[in-house]
C-alpha cells in the first residue's frame, strides 16, 4: 500500500514536470517491484491513468484550454485501437511484453535526452 | 481531409500502444494534435488528456473482462498521482527544467535496460 502511494506520487510528479504520461512510470515500477506480472501491471496502470486524465481534464477545462473536437478526433479512434491492443496483449507472453515495453521506454528516454 | 485521416490513423496507433502496454497514448496524441491538427502545445497537452479518457475507458473495460485489472491498487495509484501532479507543477516553476529533463531521460533509459534485462534472463518465449 505505501509502495503504491509512492508509485502514484512519482507518476504524477514526473508527468507534471516533464510532460510524460503516468504509464511509463507506473508500469516499470510495478514490474520492478517484483510482485506484478505484465498483464495485471499494464491493465491496472491503464485504470489509474483514467483517474489522472480525468483530474487533468477537469483542471484544464476550467482554464478553457480544451479542444474537444480535436481530442475526440484522435481519442475515439484510439478507443478502438485500445480494444485491439488489449486483445493483442492477451495473446503475447509476459516476457515479450516486457521486452517490447523496454524498447518503448528506451525510445522515450532517448527523446528526453536529446 | 488528409489531416483528418492522419489524425484517425495515429489515434488508432496510439490506442493500440495504450492497450498493449498500459500507457495512456499521450506519446502519440500530443504530436498528432500539434503537428497534424495545428493545436498549440498547451492546447494539445490539455486535449491529449481528454483524448486519453475514451482510450483508457475502452482499454480498462476490456482488461476487466480479461480479469487483469486490480481496482484497489489502481485507485490508490491514481489518487496519489493527482497529488504528485500538484507537487510537480509547483516544483516545475522553481527548478532548472532542462537539466532535470536530461537526468530523467537517463533514468528512464536505465529503467528500460533493467526491465529488458530481467525479461531477457527469464525462461520462456
Amino acid at each position: 500500500m505505501p509502495q503504491l502511494v509512492l508509485i502514484g506520487i512519482a507518476a504524477g510528479f514526473f508527468s507534471a514536470l516533464f510532460g510524460v504520461g503516468g504509464g511509463i512510470v507506473v508500469v516499470p515500477l510495478l514490474l520492478l517491484s517484483g510482485r506484478w506480472q505484465e498483464r495485471p501491471a499494464m491493465a491496472t496502470s491503464l485504470a489509474a491513468i483514467g483517474i489522472i486524465a480525468l483530474a487533468g481534464t477537469i483542471s484544464y477545462g476550467f482554464h478553457g484550454e480544451l479542444k474537444p473536437g480535436a481530442a475526440m478526433l484522435v481519442g475515439l479512434p484510439a478507443a478502438g485501437g485500445a480494444i485491439i491492443g488489449t486483445a493483442l496483449q492477451q495473446r503475447m507472453a509476459g516476457r515479450t511484453l516486457s521486452l517490447l515495453f523496454a524498447i518503448l521506454l528506451a525510445a522515450i528516454g532517448i527523446k528526453l535526452l536529446i | 481531409m488528409a489531416d483528418v485521416l492522419l489524425a484517425v490513423g495515429l489515434g488508432v496507433a496510439a490506442g493500440i500502444l495504450a492497450g498493449l502496454f498500459g500507457v495512456g497514448g499521450g506519446i502519440l496524441f500530443v504530436p498528432t494534435l500539434t503537428l497534424g491538427l495545428g493545436l498549440t502545445q498547451l492546447h494539445a497537452e490539455a486535449s491529449s488528456l481528454l483524448a486519453i479518457i475514451p482510450t483508457v475507458v475502452a482499454g480498462t473495460w476490456r482488461q476487466q473482462r480479461y480479469g487483469n485489472v486490480r481496482w484497489r491498487p489502481a485507485v490508490v495509484i491514481g489518487l496519489a498521482a493527482v497529488a504528485g501532479v500538484e507537487a510537480g507543477v509547483i516544483l516545475a516553476e522553481q527548478l532548472p527544467e532542462h537539466a532535470l529533463r536530461r537526468l530523467f531521460g537517463a533514468l528512464v533509459i536505465m529503467v528500460a535496460v533493467q526491465v529488458g534485462w530481467r525479461a531477457w534472463r527469464r525462461p520462456g518465449i
